[in-house]
C-alpha cells in the first residue's frame, strides 16, 4: 500500500497533554470519513520541538505546518487541505500565508536549528521500527558489526571529539575506551535517561520520538566496549517514553537487532528498563548504579570509575541519552563530519529545552558555539511581552545565571565554564526584568536542598543553610556577614561535597553574587526587591486622587485590612496587609500602587 | 613485594605500596589529616568532607580517605584554603549538632568534640537547627538518639557490612536523613542483635550502651540486697583503657578491688563458669560425636551471635549447644550453689555482671531459661565503659588500687577460662579439655592449639586426637558467618556429612574484646593488643584446662553431680527458637 499523503501529529508529551490524543483520533475518524484509508496515513510521530504553539500538525509532502491545532480543526485539515488542496491559513504561524507547501522555513523557530540529535524527531513514527530502518536506521550496527572492529568503533567515537550531554562533558570515547580496557568479561553499558533539572525534557523527547537510536546506539557501545547487557535507567514520571522503549525494544528483538547473535554476527546484546522513582541524585552515575542494583540512591567515591567497577562490580559505560543518540550518526556520517560541527573543544550539536520567559518555548538543537542571543532572540524569539532580558540560567540547578553581557558568547563546555555556569543536560530557562535573581537563586537551592541525597554534610547541611540565607534576604532581613557566610559554605560545598550535586549546588548563588551583587544589596540594605517578587519588600498603597471608591479591592481583600467608604477613596492599613497583591490586580483604574 | 610508589605529602617524599589511599600515605609520614567520619575496620564512605586535601595542579580537593595515592602525586595536606574548607564544613556539622556535650554519653571521649577543639572552634556562625526526632530505647541494649547523628554512616555500615544484621539503615532523604530500622520500626522490632558493634563505632553520642549504673548505685545501697558480682574475661584486658591504661593490660586484681570498694559482698569471676560451660559443652559435644549425634555443634556462648541465629539461621537451632552462657551460668550458680552455701536468701541476691558487651543485658531476660534458680538469674548488665564511670564517679583511684583476690567457690579459674575473651578461645578451651577427657591423657601434647587463634574472619583446622579426627571452624564478626553456615548447608543438600564436627562463633571482630561494650575506640591494632593481654593471663595461668579447675569439681561433687547431669541440665542449659525478621 502505497499512501500519497501523510498527516504527522506530535506525539511528544506537551502536545499530547494539550488534547494531543483527541487530535490524532479526530485526523483518523475525518481521514476515514472522507474515504481516504488508504492514501492518506496518520502519523503520530516524537517531538517536533516547537512546544510553545502545540499541538503540532505536519501535512507531507508539502510539508505544512500547521501550529496550536485542536481535536476540531481536524475536518478542516482533512476536508480543506487534503481533499481541496486549499491551505488552512488560520492554522498557520503566519496566518497571512495561503500557499500549501508553508513549511518551516518560515518559522524563525527552525532557521538556526541543526538536528542531528533530533533527526527523526517529528519525522517518524517511534512505534513502528520500519520507519527507523528507512532513514538508515540500524545501519551503524551493522556496519561496526561486519566492517569494524570494537577499537575502531572507539577510536571513530573517541575522534568526532562527542562529549557526555549529561551534564559534566567526558569524552564519550575516552570512557568507552577505559571500559574496553577492561579485562574481558561481563561489562555493562547503561543508558542515564534520568533526566531532572526542572524545566529539562531533551532526553524525554529523544526517547519518545526515536527510541530506536538511543538502543542502536547502546548496541553500538556493547559492541565497542564487550558488554552483552544494557540497562536503560528510566524515570517513572515518564510514562510515554518508557512505553515507546519498552514496544523499541520489543520490535528489535523480533528484528534480531538486539537479542542473541545479532545479525548473525556472533554478537549478542540485550536491554532492559530499570525504572527510577524520580531522586535528582540518581542521574549521578554511581547514584544511578547503586539504585539499579537495588539499592538507596547515594553517590560513592570515585575512583573507582564505574568504567572500572560498575554495576556489581563490573565495568560500566553510563552515557546519557542524548550522547547516544549522536553514535549512530558519528559512525554513518564519520567522525570527520562530525567534528567539523561545532568549536574546538565542543564538537556536534547541543538540544536545549528553551523555557522561561520567551516567545517560542520548545526544544531546539543548535551547533555548539551557537550565541545565547541567537537561541534567545533569533529561535525563541526573543522575550515574552516584549519585556527586557535579564538572565538566563544554563544547567539547571547546577548550573549559574548568565547576565546580558555575555549574550554574544559562543556556547560551549569551555566558555559556560569561564562564565560560571556549566552546560548540564541543556535546559536554558531565560528571565526577564519581572524575575528577581535572589529567589531564582532561592528557586534552585529549594530544589537541590530537596534533593540532596543527604549523605555527605557540606551538602546536606550547607544546602539548607544557603536556602535559610535566601530566604532571609527575600524576606528584607538578610545582613552584607550573610553574604559573606553564604560565600564560605557555598566554597566549601563546592569543594568538599562528594558528587557532582553537592559541588555545584551552590553555583546559581555564587554566579548571580558575580553578577547580581547590586541586587542583594539593594534586598539587605534598602529592603527593596527591583522586580516586584518578594512580596515581604513590598508596599500597596491607595492613590486617593486615581481610586473612584469602587470598592473592588475592599470585597477581594482576604485579611480587612482596606477600608474606605463607597465612592469615597480607600486606604490599605499596612500593618494589616499581607502583600497578596489581589487589590492590585483588580484595581481598574491603577489606583493601587505597588513599590 | 608491592608495588611500591612514590609520590609528595607536604614536599616529604613519601614510597607506599600501592594500593595505599592518601590518608595512610601521609600517616606514614607522621602526617594527620583529620578525619570525622572514616573508620579503619570500614570501606571509606566519604561523608563527611573533613579530610580533603589538594593535588598540585588540580583545582579540586580529594577526599584522603578514598583517594588511591598514584605515582608522582604531589599532596598539600594543610594550608589556609584547605583548612578554611575543612573548617567551614566543620561549623556546618556543629551547626547540626546539640552541642550540649556536658551532658553527653560521650563527653571527652568523642570525635568531633575533639575535632572542634583542635580547630579552636569558639563560635558557630551559621544559625543552628537541631531536629528533634525521639530517642528509640526500645530494646534493653542500646540508645539510639538521632538528634547527635552526624550521620557518618558508620554505625549502617558495620550493622549491614561487618555484621550482617541490617537493623540500621539511612531513611529520609536530604536534610530530613536519618538512622533508624528500614521502615521506621524500633530497634527493639527491627532484627537488631544488640552486639553494640554501631555503639562502639559512633564517632559521638548517637548510639550508646543502656546506662544502667543507677540501679546497681541503688542495689548498692539497699541494705536487704546481698550484692555479688562478676567479671568477664574481656573485661581485664580493656578496663584499664578508659584510665590512660594501654590496651591489653591486665587489671584482673585492680578490678576486683574496685568492686569491692563499690561496695559488693563478693566479687566472682565469669571465668570460672566459662570453666564449668567447658564442662558442660564439651560433655555435650563428646557425647554427641561420639554417638551420631547432630553435628556439628556450634557454640552459644554469645547472644548476639544466638540472636542472630533465631532471626537468620533458625535451621541451626538443633546444632546449637544447648549449654548458657558463662554468664547466665554464673547468674544461676550465685542464686543457687552459692546461696545454698552460704546461706543467704536467694531473693535477696542482687547479680550484677560486668561484660564487655551490650547483647548480654538482653539476654538476663531472654527467655524463661534465665529464670531458672526461681528469680532472675542476673539482675543488671553494666559493659566495661559503664563500670569504668562508675569507678570514676565514686572516687576510686583506681590505676593505684593493690591488686586483690576474687571471692572463693565462684571466683577461680583455669587459663582455659579466661581465652573465652578471644576469638577462638572457647574452641580452644573445649579442645584442650575434650583432648584429655577422649583419649584419658593428662594433657594434649600442645596446650595451645595455634590454629585456633589470630583474626582471620574463618579459621578451620583438622585436629589429631590420637587418630581421631576433629574438624573444626571458626568464625567471629558477624559478616563472617554466612559463609561457614551456607557451607554447612551445602553439605546438608548434598547428604553430605558435614564438613565441620564444633563451630564457635562469636559476633564481634576478635571476639568479647573487640565487644560493643568495651571503651572505643577500638581497631585491630587495639583489638591485637587486648588479645595479647587475655593469653598472657592464660600463659602466666597455673591450671589451663577447665576441668582441672578444683573449685569446678567440688561444685560437680558438691551440687551437680556430673556434667549433663539432670540438675546440670535444668539450671545451665537452654532452649532456642525461630524468630520473624524482614528479610535482610
Amino acid at each position: 500500500m502505497s499512501y500519497k499523503q501523510f498527516i504527522l501529529v506530535c506525539g511528544g508529551t506537551a502536545c499530547e497533554s494539550n488534547k494531543g490524543i483527541a487530535l490524532f483520533t479526530a485526523l483518523k475518524n475525518a481521514v476515514e470519513a472522507h474515504g481516504l484509508v488508504n492514501d492518506v496515513q496518520v502519523v503520530r510521530t516524537g517531538c517536533l520541538g516547537f512546544c510553545e504553539k502545540g499541538p503540532i500538525v505536519k501535512i507531507l509532502p508539502q510539508d505544512t505546518f500547521y501550529v496550536e491545532v485542536k481535536p476540531e480543526d481536524a475536518e478542516a485539515i482533512v476536508g480543506e487541505h487534503i481533499v481541496k488542496g486549499r491551505v488552512v491559513s488560520r492554522l498557520l504561524y503566519d496566518k497571512n500565508q495561503s500557499k500549501t507547501n508553508v513549511g518551516i522555513e518560515g518559522i524563525d523557530f527552525y532557521q538556526k536549528q541543526f538536528r542531528i540529535v533530533l533527526r527523526n524527531c517529528g519525522v517518524i513514527d517511534p512505534d513502528k521500527i520500519d520507519e527507523y530502518i528507512a532513514r538508515d536506521g540500524y545501519k551503524a550496527l551493522e556496519k561496526v558489526l561486519f566492517e569494524m572492529k570494537p577499537e575502531e568503533v572507539t577510536a571513530e567515537v573517541l575522534k568526532s571529539g562527542v562529549r557526555g550531554r549529561g551534564g559534566a562533558g567526558f569524552p564519550t570515547g575516552k570512557k568507552w575506551q577505559f571500559a574496553a580496557m577492561q579485562p574481558a568479561g561481563q561489562k555493562y553499558m547503561v543508558c542515564n535517561a534520568d533526566e531532572g533539572d526542572p524545566g529539562a525534557y531533551m532526553d524525554r523527547s529523544t526517547l519518545e520520538g526515536d527510541p530506536h537510536s538511543v538502543l542502536e546506539a547502546m548496541a553500538i557501545a556493547g559492541y565497542a566496549i564487550g558488554a552483552n547487557k544494557g540497562y536503560v535507567y528510566i524515570r517513572a514520571e515518564y510514562p510515554l517514553a518508557i512505553q515507546r522503549l519498552e514496544t523499541a525494544i520489543a520490535q528489535a528483538t523480533e528484528y534480531g537487532l538486539l537479542g542473541d547473535n545479532i545479525l548473525g554476527s556472533g554478537f549478542s546484546f540485550s536491554i532492559e528498563i530499570r525504572l527510577g522513582a524520580g531522586a535528582f541524585v540518581c542521574g549521578e552515575e554511581t547514584a544511578l548504579l547503586a539504585s539499579i542494583e537495588g539499592k538507596r540512591g547515594m553517590p560513592t567515591p570515585r575512583p573507582p570509575f564505574p568504567a572500572v567497577k560498575g554495576l556489581w562490580g563490573r565495568p560500566t559505560v553510563i552515557n546519557n541519552v542524548e550522547t547516544l543518540a549522536n553514535i549512530p550518526v558519528i559512525i554513518l556520517k564519520g567522525a570527520e563530519w562530525f567534528s567539523k560541527i561545532g568549536t574546538h573543544g565542543s564538537k556536534g550539536t547541543k538540544v536545549f529545552a528553551l523555557t522561561g520567559k520567551i516567545n517560542n518555548s520548545g526544544l531546539i538543537e543548535v551547533p555548539m558555539g551557537t550565541t545565547l542571543r541567537e537561541i534567545i532572540f533569533d529561535i525563541g524569539g526573543g522575550i515574552r511581552g516584549g519585556k527586557k532580558f535579564k538572565a538566563a540560567q544554563t544547567g539547571g540547578p547546577s548550573g549559574g545565571i548568565i547576565p546580558p553581557q555575555f549574550l554574544d558568547v559562543p556556547i560551549d563546555y569551555d566558555n559556560l565554564a569561564k562564565i560560571g555556569s556549566i552546560m548540564g543536560s541543556g535546559g536554558l530557562i531565560v528571565m526577564d526584568e519581572d524575575d528577581c535573581i535572589p529567589d531564582i537563586a532561592k528557586f534552585y537551592l529549594d530544589f537541590t536542598v530537596d534533593e540532596s541525597c543527604g549523605k555527605c554534610a557540606p551538602c546536606r547541611i550547607g544546602g539548607r543553610k544557603l536556602l535559610n540565607y535566601l530566604e532571609k534576604i527575600c524576606k528584607g532581613t538578610g545582613t552584607l556577614q550573610d553574604i559573606e557566610n553564604m560565600k564560605d559554605i557555598s566554597e566549601a560545598m563546592c569543594r568538599a561535597s562528594l558528587c557532582g550535586l553537592g559541588q555545584t549546588a551552590s553555583n546559581p548563588i555564587t554566579s548571580s553574587l558575580r553578577y547580581f551583587y547590586e541586587e542583594y544589596k539593594e534586598h539587605i540594605e534598602e529592603k527593596k526587591c527591583r522586580a516586584k517578587k518578594c512580596k515581604n519588600l513590598l508596599s500597596y498603597t491607595i492613590l486617593a486622587a486615581k481610586c473612584v471608591g469602587c470598592t473592588a479591592c475592599a470585597r477581594v481583600c482576604p485579611v480587612n485590612a482596606i477600608s474606605g467608604e463607597r465612592k469615597q477613596p480607600h486606604v490599605i492599613d499596612n500593618a494589616k496587609c499581607i502583600k497578596c497583591g489581589q487589590c492590585y490586580d483588580v484595581c481598574k483604574f491603577q489606583a493601587v500602587t505597588r513599590a | 613485594m608491592a608495588n611500591m610508589l612514590q609520590l609528595e605529602i607536604n614536599g616529604i617524599p613519601v614510597e607506599v605500596p600501592a594500593g595505599t589511599n592518601i590518608l595512610n600515605a601521609a600517616k606514614s609520614v607522621q602526617v594527620r589529616i583529620p578525619t570525622l567520619c572514616h573508620h579503619p575496620d570500614l570501606p571509606a564512605w566519604a561523608a563527611c568532607g573533613i579530610c580533603v586535601v589538594r593535588q598540585a595542579g588540580s583545582p579540586k580537593l580529594l577526599r584522603a580517605c578514598c583517594t588511591e595515592v598514584t605515582p608522582g602525586m604531589k599532596i598539600t595536606t594543610h594550608d589556609s584554603d584547605i583548612v578554611r574548607v575543612r573548617r567551614t564544613v566543620l561549623e556546618l556539622i556543629l551547626a547540626n549538632h546539640p552541642n550540649d556535650c556536658l551532658q553527653c554519653p560521650r563527653n571527652n571521649n568523642c570525635e568531633l568534640q575533639k575535632l572542634a577543639a583542635d580547630f579552636g572552634i569558639r563560635e558557630i556562625p551559621f544559625p543552628t537547627d537541631v531536629p528533634s526526632i525521639p530517642v528509640d530505647n526500645s530494646t534493653p541494649s542500646i540508645v539510639l538518639n538521632p538528634e547527635k547523628c552526624i550521620k557518618c554512616g558508620r554505625c549502617v555500615q558495620v550493622c549491614q557490612g561487618m555484621q550482617d544484621v541490617w537493623a540500621l539503615e539511612f531513611i529520609g532523604r536530604g536534610e530530613k536523613t536519618r538512622i533508624a530500622p528500614a521502615a521506621d520500626v524500633t530497634l527493639n522490632e527491627s532484627p537488631c542483635i544488640k552486639c553494640g558493634q554501631c555503639t562502639a563505632h559512633c564517632p559521638v553520642g548517637a548510639i550508646y550502651e543502656n546506662d544502667e549504673t543507677r540501679k546497681v548505685w541503688d542495689a548498692l545501697r539497699d541494705p536487704d540486697k546481698h550484692c555479688v558480682v562478676q567479671i568477664a574475661p574481656a573485661v581485664r584486658v580493656a578496663i584499664g583503657e578508659a584510665f590512660g591504661k594501654d590496651p591489653g593490660t591486665l587489671m584482673t586484681g585492680e578490678t576486683y578491688a574496685g568492686l569491692r570498694r563499690l561496695g559488693f559482698k563478693a566479687v566472682f569471676d565469669t571465668n570460672y563458669s566459662a570453666d564449668v560451660t567447658i564442662m558442660e559443652e564439651g560433655s555435650e559435644f563428646i557425647e554427641r560425636f561420639t554417638t551420631n549425634g547432630t553435628l556439628p555443634l556450634i557454640t552459644s556462648c554469645c547472644p548476639a551471635w544466638t540472636d542472630w541465629m533465631e532471626k537468620y539461621a533458625p535451621d541451626f537451632i538443633d546444632n546449637f549447644s544447648s549449654a548458657k552462657s558463662p554468664q547466665q551460668m554464673l547468674g544461676v550458680l550465685s542464686k543457687t550453689y552459692y546461696a545454698e552455701k552460704m546461706g543467704i536468701d536467694p531473693a535477696k541476691i542482687y547479680m550484677v555482671s560486668i561484660m564487655p558487651c551490650t547483647a548480654k543485658k538482653y539476654e538476663i531476660s531472654r527467655s524463661e531459661n534465665m529464670f531458672s534458680s526461681g528469680h532472675q538469674d542476673i539482675d543488671v548488665v553494666l559493659t566495661t565503659r559503664e563500670l569504668a564511670r562508675m569507678f570514676k564517679s565514686s572516687g576510686i583511684d583506681f590505676l593505684k588500687l593493690a591488686s586483690e583476690d576474687a571471692d572463693n567457690i565462684l571466683g577461680s579459674y583455669t587459663g582455659a577460662g579466661t581465652i573465652f575473651g578471644v576469638t577462638g578461645g572457647v574452641m580452644e578451651a573445649a579442645l584442650r579439655t575434650a583432648y584429655c577427657l577422649i583419649t584419658g591423657d593428662a594433657q594434649p601434647p600442645a596446650i595451645n592449639f595455634e590454629m585456633t587463634r589470630g583474626m582471620k574472619g574463618v579459621k578451620e583446622a583438622e585436629i589429631d586426637i590420637k587418630g581421631t579426627k576433629v574438624k573444626i571452624a571458626i568464625a567471629h564478626q558477624m559478616g563472617n558467618v554466612e559463609q561457614v553456615l551456607n557451607s554447612i548447608r551445602e553439605d546438608r543438600k548434598a547428604g553430605r556429612k558435614p564438613r565441620y564436627d564444633f563451630i564457635e562463633v562469636m559476633a564481634c571482630r576478635g571476639g568479647c574484646i573487640g565487644g560493643g561494650g568495651q571503651p572505643t575506640g577500638a581497631t585491630d591494632e587495639v583489638r591485637k593488643l587486648r588479645t595479647a593481654g587475655i593469653y598472657s593471663d592464660d600463659e602466666k595461668s597455673k591450671l589451663r584446662m577447665s576441668h582441672l579447675n578444683p573449685d569446678v569439681q567440688k561444685l560437680y561433687a558438691e551440687f551437680l553431680g556430673k556434667p549433663l547431669s539432670e540438675k546440670a541440665h535444668h539450671l545451665l542449659h537452654n532452649h532456642y527458637h525461630s524468630k520473624k525478621v524482614y528479610a535482610k
